[in-house]
């Protein structure tokens, strides 16, 4: 599987899309570091641009990834390789090199600014592990996906379908069904659905530590309650966990009943 | 060698392959012809454990395939779209299955023999449809494993390269190789198949040699035979209507 891993990755460190993603962090974070003044207001605003942007391009990157390495995928079928190693390694290819240009895009800029000397370090790196998470749990899902459908545009579809899903309508659901049924205590259903979101899961892991879940009100209270002592953290994480492991349990189960 | 019991697959609602009895026992090249849809590659990827049956059994050396993936190893298979990872270099593809799958492959003398040296450091994407088919073929062939299964080897190739091709598949065979080919062009069965298998709407409508396939058909060449093994299968298949347009698109394509 590592080998496998290895040669996607090197594939993917030859696309030029690659560097074009990991540099378009870099200007970005640059501009905001020394334009927009601040650490802690550059962090909040690459918060909001990560959530969105990294499960798309993730998801984008995983569906294009399987479909033009599929006839190769033939030929490695053809190796004496097991199946779930073939479609593992491509998987952890496309995720780690996403993950690796996030890293630098972003990184390199803050170290350069000097997070290390500063007391932002722990928002930071919050947000970087949140923004890693979000590249291999996307990245998954669209394989998964990817697997499922041998139709390109289905697949292509579906895979954007289920972004805009947890990028925009879940929130629009949630904030119908919180204020649908305003008159009844909502705290623990707020807790519970945004767990089951991966998306809104990082945001308010984000927020928590940057300590301004005061502007979420009453609810915030009881989600910093629960989310923001050790056990809650972990719980936030383990389920982040969770929801790599589901999708690549998936693709696991495909993989294994698949034709080619 | 290889042995394969009742075979059955269907993708949906199509019935590709209807219960295949098939057995590799003798040393030698096979082609396996049949018009296009009759489920040529579905059986070679059954074989290769691509395709899952749905029922049936296939046995590598006597030891059944399902769910194992060590038996490829004595494989090499040559697959029918060559499409690789387009920013490696050649060099790069051929290092990385030599990585792959361990061993020493002799890549060296069929770079050679393919002229491919100008082109081992570019990158795939931009090779032409000939020359990947070459790189292809080099992949394919420069293990020397017991069973060899070719895809349509000969589509894209020069007449040179097909040369090449025939003179190699010779080679291989006086090593006592299994060979498996499917291809569409009759000239290069007569030319080299030592037996030939006919599949027909999933089924195997006939076995056997080359002369034997002739004579039971009263025909004075290959061609002549299979239009007659087609025109039996239009009137045994005409009631469901399918055979019947399989074997008008071959008769035309014939």
């Amino acid at each position: 599987m590592f080998k496998i891993l290895k040669y996607s990755f090197f594939d993917l460190t030859r696309s030029r899309w690659l560097y074009i993603y990991g540099a378009f962090y870099f200007l970005l974070t640059i501009s905001l570091l020394w334009l927009g003044g601040g650490l802690s207001k550059a962090i909040i605003s690459l918060m909001n641009i990560i959530l969105v942007l990294v499960p798309l391009i993730a998801t984008m990157f995983g569906v294009m990834y399987y479909y033009n390495s599929r006839e190769f995928a033939e030929l490695l079928l053809a190796q004496p390789i097991r199946r779930n190693h073939i479609f593992f390694g491509q998987y952890l290819g496309v995720a780690c090199s996403l993950a690796i240009s996030l890293l630098l895009g972003v990184g390199v800029p803050f170290v350069l600014y000097g997070i290390f000397s500063s007391t932002e370090i722990w928002n930071f790196s919050v947000l970087l592990l949140v923004g890693l998470f979000l590249s291999f749990i996307f990245s998954a899902i669209a394989f998964f996906i990817a697997l499922r459908n041998e139709n390109r545009i289905k697949g292509f579809g579906l895979a954007i379908l289920v972004w805009l899903f947890f990028a925009v309508i879940y929130d629009g659901l949630f904030l119908l069904a919180l204020s649908l049924f305003s008159d009844y205590p909502l705290e623990s259903f707020a807790i519970g659905a945004s767990l089951f979101n991966p998306i809104d899961l990082s945001r308010i892991l984000i927020l928590l530590k940057l300590d301004i879940s005061a502007l979420m009100g009453y609810t915030g209270a009881v989600i910093q309650n629960f989310m923001g002592t050790l056990l809650g953290m972990a719980c936030s994480l383990g389920v982040l966990l969770l929801w790599v492991v589901l999708p690549a349990l998936g693709i696991r189960w495909v993989a294994a009943r698949k034709d080619f | 060698m290889i042995a394969i019991e009742n075979l059955q697959k269907s993708f949906g609602k199509q019935k590709v392959l209807k219960g295949i009895n098939l057995e590799f026992k003798r040393p030698g090249i096979t082609a396996i012809l049949g018009p296009n849809g009759s489920g040529k590659t579905t059986l070679i990827k059954s074989i290769l454990g691509m395709a899952l049956p749905d029922k049936g059994c296939i046995r590598f050396q006597g030891e059944d395939i399902s769910g194992s993936w060590a038996y490829r190893r004595q494989i090499d298979y040559l697959p029918q779209i060559a499409r690789f990872p387009e920013n490696l270099a050649v060099k790069e593809l051929l290092r990385m299955i030599q990585d792959l799958r361990g061993g020493q492959p002799d890549a060296e003398r069929l770079i050679g023999l393919f002229a491919l040296q100008p082109y081992l450091d570019s990158r795939l994407a931009a090779l032409s449809g000939g020359t990947r088919q070459k790189v292809n073929i080099v992949l394919a062939m420069m293990y020397d494993s017991p069973v060899l299964i070719l895809d349509e080897p000969t589509s894209g190739l020069d007449p040179v390269a097909m040369l090449h091709l025939k003179e190699l598949l010779r080679q291989e065979k006086e090593k006592g190789k299994h060979i498996l080919i499917t291809t569409h062009i009759m000239s290069f069965v007569e030319e080299m198949a030592d037996e030939v298998v006919f599949l027909l709407e999933g089924r195997i409508h006939f076995q056997g040699g080359l002369q034997e396939l002739k004579e039971k058909y009263d025909a004075t060449s290959l061609e002549r035979a299979i239009a007659r093994i087609l025109r039996e299968g239009e009137l045994g298949f005409s009631s469901n209507g399918h055979g019947e347009k399989a074997a008008k698109l071959v008769l035309k394509a014939l």
